[in-house]
């Protein structure tokens, strides 16, 4: 992807919401959500029925609000919604192909819909079937296409307009070890090229973890969680998980005094590194008192331990 | 550059102006529906009549040629009850076309999921009705009030000014009765085909909505001494509001008015049908 300047601050929120509550009768599905993500890459999070799905579809329209509102990219999804989907690339979760035509003509046809005249939309669908890897086979028909093949396509659609926001749903589904690691390349590109903020919806946290740096947690509708990952990851380097072999009160005694909090259990030593403290501080002071370290860990909470914590509660 | 050298990229180009994007759906159909030889060879067949037609019209205004051969003038005579016929038959090829087209407008999309990617885009659902709708109005069109216009202009251009303008409402009589027999056909053919996915049966149940409401409608008249049937027979309430328009005495119970508004509802049912399922998401409640 060619690095051109971002048309948006990078700053400014990708979705607000504001009490956002949507109902299906008497059922109601999203709760009172209150969020401000800003985000180069969200993850929305969330077992099956969490309503993640339908926070995405309502983000766009396809679903009324019962109460509250939310913007996406500062427009309101209730006054501006076109203004919305003309930003927008959505790559739904389950099929959607039209089986009998060959992919540069449904990928045109989607780029036209979206405004593009004719000749660029033929262009531009040649170029994203490109940039997705399905250039040899872009006069198959799609409904001859296998899954992860579908999916590509899928995403072809999504970006052929040059959205601002990319809004993935489930990309990963049903695809096969190398078809996932190529999915989740395309992803990274996409988001480190800057062109295009992502929100990823997805139950796999490997997903998320791989391409996100905030994450939003859905847990029966409401929000469960919301967690900026890459100031957690900054946060846990430090955190060290110290296992050592003849450590006494002198070696504990030692590390706080430098300014580092500290907890031992049995032969396990837990402690978070001090403002100006490094790692080889705790080596010198190891070495000084003759202890062993048999491993040192950056404790860090994966993301699966986020999400458990957060169904817990 | 060759397009394999290219890259992906942001668009900064200029967009299409909003009220035309249905037209996008009605070029990319059409294509799509003249690749079958079958429809382009049946399409042609349609207008095989209304040539007959022009013949005849040019026979009728050929008063030595007919002397010549003997064949009495007066039964060529070009008037109200020669465009109902014409009316009537093209009606017949336009459900025809109708039953081999109309289903597949729809279906295709609703079996993929498609409709998402339609409406996560600066692209309504009325836009896409009339997107879909637009092809057939147009197909009909070509075998409809086209050929009847055209017809009623070369019978002018052999008469004089004052006959084609005390006839003038024969091409409006021609054009409404095509309109609303294409709005009926594309509206219940586009409701069939959301509400069934497979094509073939979404044909076939066109062809039972027609001739078994007709069946249905005798059926009830004959039960109940009654002329109420006749409400559930299309092509009867159809053919009711063609001869009021041409000017011709209905035959049946029915009043206009009353057929006029029979046929409304069935669009609007119709209209409200494909409404319910032409969405980007069902609500299941």
């Amino acid at each position: 992807m060619e690095k051109n300047t971002p048309t948006d601050a990078p700053r400014m929120p990708l979705i607000e919401l504001q009490g956002l509550t949507v109902r299906f009768g008497e059922r109601v599905i999203l709760r009172n959500l209150n969020a401000s993500l800003g985000g180069r890459a969200i993850g929305l999070l969330g077992p099956n029925g969490a309503g993640k799905s339908t926070l995405i579809n309502t983000l766009l329209g396809f679903y009324k609000t019962a109460a509250g509102s939310a913007r996406v990219l500062g427009h309101d999804i209730q006054r501006e919604i076109q203004e919305i989907r003309r930003l927008v690339g959505y790559m739904p979760e389950n099929d959607a192909f039209i089986s009998k035509m060959s992919a540069v003509s449904f990928v045109q046809m989607m780029g036209e819909l979206s405004g593009l005249p004719a000749g660029v939309a033929l262009e531009r669908a040649h170029e994203a079937l490109f940039y997705v890897g399905l250039a040899e086979s872009r006069y198959r028909k799609l409904g001859s296409y296998s899954l992860g093949m579908k999916q590509l396509a899928k995403l072809a659609q999504a970006i052929v307009h040059g959205p601002k926001l990319l809004i993935l749903d489930e990309p990963t589904n049903g695809l096969d070890p190398s078809a996932r690691q190529r999915m989740i390349r395309m992803i990274h590109e996409i988001r480190d090229s800057g062109e295009m903020r992502i929100v990823l919806c997805s139950h796999l946290l490997r997903d998320v973890e791989d391409t996100c740096d905030e994450v939003l947690i859905l847990k029966k509708g409401q929000i469960a969680h919301y967690s900026n990952l890459n100031e957690e990851r900054r946060a846990n380097m430090r955190f060290l998980e110290l296992e050592t072999y003849g450590a006494n009160g002198d070696f504990t005694e030692a590390i706080v005094k430098l300014g580092c909090e500290c907890a031992v259990t049995a032969n396990r030593t837990k402690l978070v590194l001090a403002d100006g403290v490094e790692t080889r501080d705790i080596y010198r002071i190891a070495a000084e008192k003759q202890v062993r370290i048999r491993r040192l860990n950056f404790r860090r909470d994966t993301l699966e331990d986020i999400f458990l914590k957060a169904m817990e509660n | 550059m060759a397009v394999y050298r290219r890259n992906y990229k942001p668009y900064a180009g200029g967009y299409t102006q909003t009220w035309s994007r249905f037209l996008v759906l009605f070029r990319y159909s059409r294509r799509n529906l003249f690749r079958s030889k079958f429809l382009t060879a049946f399409f042609v067949i349609c207008f095989f009549f209304p040539l007959a037609c022009l013949l005849m019209i040019y026979l009728a205004n050929s008063a030595s040629f007919l002397d010549k051969i003997g064949f009495p003038p007066a039964m060529l005579t070009i008037d109200n009850q020669f465009f109902f016929r014409v009316m009537s038959v093209q009606g017949g090829f336009a459900f025809l076309l109708t039953a081999f087209v109309g289903p597949g407008l729809i279906s295709p999309d609703l079996a993929n999921g498609a409709l998402p990617l339609y409406f996560c885009r600066p692209f309504s659902r009325a836009e896409y009705i009339l997107g879909k709708s637009s092809v057939l109005a147009i197909l009909l069109s070509e075998i409809t009030w086209v050929p009847g216009g055209i017809l009623f202009a070369v019978q002018s251009s052999f008469n004089s000014a004052s006959w084609a303008w005390e006839n003038l409402w024969m091409v409006g009589s021609f054009l409404i009765s095509s309109l609303i027999w294409i709005a009926i056909l594309s509206l219940l053919s586009m409701a069939l085909s959301a509400w069934v996915k497979w094509r073939v049966v979404a044909g076939a149940l066109l062809l039972a909505v027609m001739f078994f409401g007709a069946g249905l409608g005798q059926a009830i008249n004959a039960v109940l001494q009654t002329d109420a049937g006749y409400f559930f027979n299309v092509v009867f309430l159809m053919g009711t509001v063609w001869s009021a328009l041409f000017r011709l005495s209905p035959e049946h119970a029915i009043s206009v008015p009353q057929a006029c508004i029979a046929l409304f509802l069935y669009c609007s049912i119709c209209l409200g049908l494909l409404m319910k399922k032409v969405r980007a998401y069902e609500v299941v409640r």
